[in-house]
């Protein structure tokens, strides 16, 4: 549960800040400090067990089907980082404290901040593969925010958006990259990962794994070629460079570098890849920081250098290597965040970063000067400083490396080429700004910053000194349990001391030094070598492909999505063509085994007529009436046709509908042109004709070449199981009612849906209104015909009755809601057009709305009910009952389902045709006469 | 008589397809109508084409295949909201947009009367 709350608290204090104002300061640091502080607290308690080689590990099951548990492990490597956030975080509460002026929001900032933390601890105690990635990515997303707080300044904004996307980008390559690691062990569990080192390196999934996850670490930590977005993340007020860009956030990539090395190194791949990205990186880092002007620049390029040289340690293959990468995350932490708090306190009272300017500084800032000091020469691997003991184990173990074969020789020279820039700029830093002359060009007279400012830097100044006189004594335990979760087996006994003896890694540091003093003597020869290269800056590189791939996506949505309807109908039927005919293509014949039918004269006579209407429909579309006409015709042979091939059920909705989309579609073309212009060109036609001919060949070919092979058919459950059990005998009402019952509902849902949404539109519609047809002469008034009118209320009850009969026996014998729900509008709809509107409205005074939306309702409630009685959704259940004066009837529940849907049928029919009728009736020639 | 269904089919197809790519709103919706046409009865022949069959269950036998007939009735009932509804749109779009292209082009018309 410690565990828990080492995370959980931080995040709680994300919101604790936010509950103060940003006048009471103190208040709101000291809010935000409380939460880390009871973390860090709980962190030690744990730490002597966890020394003495417990790992307490705590487990939630989250989102057990992708694997996802909130678990949580704290080994030596989790606590040595738990220790270092807090501890470093803390210290930058303490001097974000002072460091933000009034202007600045300081609750966002630390909240911020400790959603920061909170992701930070995440990512160093997860213990399962996807929430360790969940935080790395919550780290990004906490880091955007921080990097850009002070959002007005472009820069700001500009880097921030840039290292998101690098480390976002990352964060994505991480994920495919543990979702293969996860597929290769077979879970996601960090343990089981971690012991499976055998299996995973045998994998032939192994190397695009390892290649994913290390591009995720790369990005983080910023090693080359995507050092880039680090310098330009330095737009971020100074606490964030301190905490995010040197102690933590860059060194999640490290950090995961050493979690997955038990499982993933020990490879060649492994050996080059790490190590030889991590050298460059090194020399390259080193190189720029000490080409750089601005100090945090400077900073951040020796950050990037130093991190290179952590992954050369985890890449090489020593045991002792991965040791002192441990040992130097730990001391370029300290000194690194002190020496970002120093560059703070020089810009805070000078009012610039340029080192040009800064000058002798030492006479204002004593104590701000001996503690930058200090902690370069840290950074410089100067003997009593913690940045020595590492520096040389690293020096000592490129030694030993077989890394290039015969090339070996090179690795511990360019680690000491490192090590002497290294030293150049941590002099250049101190020296150009504290010393060496008077200031310059200064808007300001520079004093000492307050000192809970300089309090942090003199704690991490004293631990820099502490571990670099007493290593041994000081980190030594720490560090062993830290190794022993990053390597397989116990860790190598570790004999930390400033004095090993005159040997040849000694040599090199001393090399290091005595060569860094003489290449910042002679740095004015490499700054004007380096003036005859272009100046490039990364950031107008990154805004500039970021602008092109903006343009290049736009260019797609412009070209696919131009808002042509046309354009969008081509691509589907496109698309549509060139699957259908893939299918055709793949089968040898087109005629199938089954031989075709005899075909009858009616049948003939049937297919011409229907081939015929349907040319002529698209023939005659400009003269839209007579379009429509034919469309009517196809409609009716296709209700035959139902009828003719054994689908009664079929032929009877198919009758009733096109009653009704016949007149839907009269009454629309009465507010619509009646002719279509000519416009097409000659060309567009041809190309249509062209994709529809194919189409319908291609819909032809599938047709034949289905209709010409052997059936298989899931429907003989149906036919068997209709009477037993669902108590009907119309097998295709009952897979309607019941079988398929939940694709019914949805779908009068669907029909309801569009009845509420022609409502909608029919709101305030605005029409266009014809006052003469197409050819001049005027409409004449509307009169409704006698024999129309007389005959359609004879008929009306008979034709309820019809509806009645026909969904009463919908389950045994052809029938059903559907058909009766649309025989019933036909027969209120032809009340309608025989009497019009207001004669219609004043007899039938309902709304079809609450029809419509209770058909719905009572088809959902027959399906919930049988819940009640503990059976699945659309459970029926049927049963004879005897009834006085008719005899005996089979009931089922799914006559009341079908109640629901033909009572959703008239309700949306007519709310559709009806709601129409009356909207566009105030408008007819007519009434309009009458008014005059 | 399969070659005749069959061909009947496409030419509805290819007909309603021609109309969905025209320009204007009326004759897509009568496209796109016809074109449903040609997909139910593509749909239903999927069972077969049977003669003097039926889906209800009788002593006699010989049952045509029911599972294609159910998912066409829906598609029918579906199809006739799908042309309610995109022929009302059609209207309405006219009245907003003062055009009956489907582009909401302002092509030149002949210009009716707006009551």
């Amino acid at each position: 549960m410690s565990l828990l709350l080492i995370v959980l608290l931080p995040l709680l204090g994300s919101l604790l800040p936010l509950l103060s104002s940003n006048h009471r300061r103190h208040q709101c640091a000291l809010l935000t400090a409380a939460m880390p502080l009871v973390a860090l607290l709980i962190a030690l308690r744990e730490a002597p067990g966890v020394l003495a080689g417990d790992v307490p590990r705590l487990a939630f099951s989250w989102v057990p089907a992708l694997g996802l548990d909130l678990a949580l492990r704290l080994d030596g490597l989790s606590l040595m980082f738990v220790l270092l956030i807090l501890g470093i975080g803390l210290l930058i509460i303490l001097y974000a404290r002072h460091y933000l002026s009034t202007a600045d929001s300081m609750p966002r900032f630390y909240a911020f901040l400790m959603l920061f933390m909170t992701a930070m601890l995440g990512i160093v105690m997860a213990d399962n593969l996807i929430l360790l990635w969940m935080f790395w990515e919550l780290t990004s997303l906490s880091s955007f925010l921080l990097i850009g707080f002070w959002n007005h300044q472009s820069g700001a904004r500009k880097g921030a958006r840039m290292a998101l996307a690098v480390t976002g980008m990352g964060g994505l390559a991480l994920l495919a990259g543990l979702i293969l690691i996860g597929q290769i062990v077979g879970t996601f569990d960090m343990q089981t990962v971690l012991d499976s080192r055998d299996v995973i390196l045998d994998d032939p999934r192994y190397l695009p794994a390892l290649l994913l996850i290390l591009l995720g670490a790369f990005t983080k930590s910023a090693q080359f070629p995507f050092q880039f977005w680090l310098p330009q993340a330095m737009a971020a007020p100074t606490p964030v460079s301190a905490f995010l860009h040197s102690a933590t956030m860059v060194k999640a990539g490290v950090f995961l570098l050493a979690r997955l090395h038990p499982a993933l190194a020990g490879s060649q791949e492994w050996l080059y890849l790490v190590s030889l990205t991590g050298l460059v990186t090194m020399l390259y880092g080193a190189y720029f920081a000490l080409i750089k002007l601005d100090l945090k620049a400077i900073l951040a390029y020796s950050t990037v250098s130093h991190l290179g040289l952590i992954t050369m340690l985890f890449g090489l293959d020593s045991r002792m290597a991965v040791v002192a990468g441990l040992f130097h995350i730990l001391n370029h932490a300290t000194f690194k965040a002190a020496l970002f708090m120093t560059a703070g306190i020089v810009d805070h009272e000078c009012g610039t970063r340029d080192i040009r300017k800064l000058k002798g500084l030492w006479r204002y800032m004593p104590m701000t000067t001996a503690l930058a000091a200090i902690t370069a020469a840290s950074m410089a691997g100067v003997p009593l400083f913690n940045g020595f003991l590492s520096k040389e184990m690293m020096l000592a173990e490129t030694l030993g490396t077989s890394l290039l074969g015969g090339l070996a020789w090179l690795i511990p020279t360019l680690a000491t080429v490192g090590s002497i820039l290294a030293a150049s700029y941590s002099l250049r830093y101190v020296r150009n700004t504290f010393f060496d002359g008077k200031p310059r060009e200064l808007e300001k007279t520079p004093h000492e910053a307050p000192f809970p400012m300089r309090l942090p830097i003199l704690i991490l100044a004293i631990v820099c000194v502490v571990v670099g006189i007493l290593p041994a004594l000081t980190t030594t335990d720490l560090l062993t349990a830290a190794a022993d979760a990053a390597l397989v087996g116990a860790a190598p006994e570790l004999h930390l001391s400033i004095w090993h003896g005159f040997n040849l890694p000694l040599l090199m540091s001393a090399i290091a030094l005595a060569g860094g003093i003489a290449v910042y003597l002679l740095r004015q020869h490499l700054f004007t070598f380096h003036r005859q290269f272009p100046s490039r800056h990364s950031l107008t590189i990154f805004e500039g492909a970021v602008q092109r791939l903006v343009r290049f996506t736009q260019w797609c949505i412009d070209t696919l999505e131009n808002g042509s309807l046309q354009r969008y109908m081509l691509w589907v039927v496109i698309s549509a063509l060139g699957v259908a005919g893939m299918g055709l293509m793949s089968i040898d014949t087109l005629q199938g085994d089954v031989a075709m039918q005899p075909a009858d004269p009616m049948v003939t006579v049937g297919a011409v007529i229907t081939c015929f209407a349907g040319l002529g429909t698209a023939f005659l579309h400009r003269r839209r009436l007579i379009s429509l006409i034919m469309l009517s015709v196809v409609g009716l042979m296709a209700s035959l046709a139902f009828a003719r091939f054994s689908a009664p059920d079929l032929a009877l909705t198919q009758l009733a509908v096109e009653v009704v989309t016949v007149i839907l579609l009269m009454l629309a073309l009465f507010f619509l042109p009646q002719k279509t212009p000519k416009e097409s060109s000659a060309s567009r036609i041809v190309r249509d004709v062209l994709f529809a001919a194919g189409f319908g060949g291609v819909v032809a070919s599938l047709n034949y070449a289905l209709l010409t092979r052997p059936l298989t058919s899931i429907s003989d459950f149906f036919l068997d199981n209709s009477v037993p059990g669902g108590g009907g005998h119309n097998v295709v009402n009952v897979i309607l009612v019941d079988f398929r019952g939940f694709d019914t509902l949805g779908e009068i849902t669907v029909l309801c849906i569009a009845g509420i949404g022609i409502y909608k539109l029919l709101n305030r519609l605005r029409l266009f209104m014809p006052s003469s047809d197409s050819e001049g002469r005027p409409w004449s008034p509307d009169r409704y015909p006698m024999i129309l009118a007389s005959v359609s209320q004879t008929l009306l009850p008979m034709a309820l009755l019809v509806s009645v009969f026909i969904f009463l026996r919908g389950h045994n014998a052809p029938g059903g809601g559907f058909i009766a729900g649309l025989v019933t509008a036909v027969a209120l709809i032809l009340m309608y057009i025989a009497h019009g509107v207001e004669w219609a409205q004043q007899r039938l005074s309902f709304q079809y709305q609450p029809i419509a939306v209770s058909g719905v309702a009572i088809a959902t409630l027959t399906g919930l009910g049988s819940w009640v009685f503990g059976y699945p959704f659309l459970t029926s259940a049927f049963g004879h009952f005897h009834i006085p004066l008719i005899g005996d009837v089979e009931l089922a529940t799914a006559m009341l389902f079908d109640l629901g849907v033909y009572l959703t049928v008239v309700g949306a029919t007519l709310m559709i045709l009806a709601n129409l009728g009356k909207v566009t009736t105030p408008h007819r020639p007519s009434k309009q006469k009458e008014k005059a | 008589m399969e070659a005749l269904f069959a061909t009947t089919t496409g030419i509805l197809a290819a007909s309603g397809l021609y109309l969905s790519l025209r320009g204007r709103t009326f004759p897509v919706v009568v496209g796109l109508t016809l074109l449903s046409y040609a997909v139910n009865l593509f749909l239903f022949s999927t069972g077969g084409l049977t003669t003097d069959g039926a889906a209800v269950i009788n002593d006699s036998g010989g049952y045509t295949d029911p599972l294609p007939q159910a998912l066409v009735l829906t598609a029918i009932v579906i199809g006739f909201a799908m042309t309610a509804f995109s022929v009302i749109l059609a209207m309405r779009v006219r009245g907003d947009v003062g055009s009956d292209h489907v582009n909401g082009n302002r092509i030149d018309e002949p210009r009716e009367d707006k009551s």
